[in-house]
């Protein structure tokens, strides 16, 4: 809890392990993309390492989980409506997608031209 | 009645029943600083601008029936002629960041034990840390535009990708940028004993800010340059 100046004071050790655990979550989601995963798996992967990520500094080096619940409220509270938004807009976003497909003649499945790097950088 | 004020100021109760405590006091209801609850509100004003450019991308790469262009092979990197290596750059700025952070939780730390020196060696050293990651920023930025990758097109598929790619790392890189400033604005005053007295939460309130910055980079890594 708070000291009485209401400042956050812990250990260093604690610090310092989720600093390597970050370290060692950063490397997993890069992992990800050097082993090329595909798929589910892909994409389950990557909100997993983010979200724990996401959730270490937070709760961590933000000090979050040592502070009173009114705080802790007022911060994680709002945000949440952000859920309702990403639905929504998926689902318009799908609407649209499927909607310039069938009427438009849109191709689906057309694949991105490859990337050719200059050889000097 | 006066036994729950007195309550309230003495040892306040954790959890709910204490939610109920802070929300019902006359007094105030945040017992922190004052500047580290108005960095709070700053900080979850800041997320909604960056969820809103997030959520923007989620929409026009679901919408556009253009092929979005590969990350992984856009972000590739050879080294001394070596094969182009995926999202290498990327991943060296990610742990930069996330170095950075390590030291800023540092640097908190020895201001709470009014180490000044430390802790504003800490804070110069998480400022260096900021400034090279907002260099290797302008790199990437100068390889697409040579490579030709703009707001409004790129060489590979869907011309949403340089749209994306600028506003979201440019807002981001722009935060690096202010938070290398700040850190370096308050290192000197700490240096200076300005907070001999007022005591070092100003250290804290820095530290969420610069926090933040990383945490924004966890969703636009995992987002942008992963998914």
């Amino acid at each position: 809890m708070s000291s009485e100046a209401g400042g956050q004071q812990h250990p260093l050790g604690i610090y310092l392990k989720i600093w390597i655990l970050l370290f060692v979550l950063s490397a997993f989601s890069y992992m990800v993309d050097y082993l090329n995963v595909q798929g589910y798996l892909r994409w389950t992967l990557i909100i997993i390492f983010m979200l724990l990520k996401a959730g270490f500094i937070v709760a961590i080096f933000m000090h979050v989980m040592w502070e009173r619940m009114a705080l802790i409220l007022t911060i994680l509270g709002p945000p949440m409506v952000l859920f309702f938004f990403i639905g929504f807009m998926a689902i318009e976003g799908d609407y649209t997608f499927l909607a310039r497909v069938d009427y438009f003649g849109a191709d689906p499945n057309a694949v991105p031209n490859p990337v050719v790097h200059d050889a000097a950088h | 009645m006066s036994e729950n004020v007195a309550s309230s100021i003495g040892a306040p109760r954790p959890g709910l029943p204490g939610l109920v405590d802070d929300w019902s006091t006359d007094k105030q209801t945040y017992h922190v600083p004052w500047g580290k609850a108005m960095m709070w509100i700053f900080l979850v004003s800041d997320t909604f601008i960056f969820s809103c450019f997030l959520i923007g991308y989620m929409t026009v790469r679901m919408t556009t029936t253009e092929p979005w262009p590969l990350p992984s092979e856009v972000f590739a990197l050879s080294f001394f002629g070596s094969d182009p290596i995926p999202l290498i750059l990327i991943a060296i700025m990610t742990f930069i960041l996330i170095t950075s952070s390590g030291t800023m939780a540092l640097a908190v730390n020895y201001g709470y034990r009014k180490d000044k020196k430390m802790a504003a060696i800490l804070m110069l050293v998480t400022a260096a840390f900021g400034a090279s990651f907002v260099g290797m920023q302008v790199f990437e930025w100068s390889k697409l535009i040579e490579e030709g990758v703009r707001p409004w097109g790129n060489p590979w598929g869907a011309p949403q990708f340089g749209s994306v790619f600028f506003m979201v790392t440019g807002f981001h890189g722009l935060h690096v940028t202010a938070g290398v400033i700040y850190l370096c604005i308050v290192a000197r005053k700490v240096l200076r004993g300005d907070y001999d007295k007022k005591g070092y939460e100003i250290v804290e309130i820095t530290g969420l800010y610069w926090h933040f910055v990383d945490l924004v980079w966890v969703f636009i890594f995992a987002f942008f340059y992963l998914w």
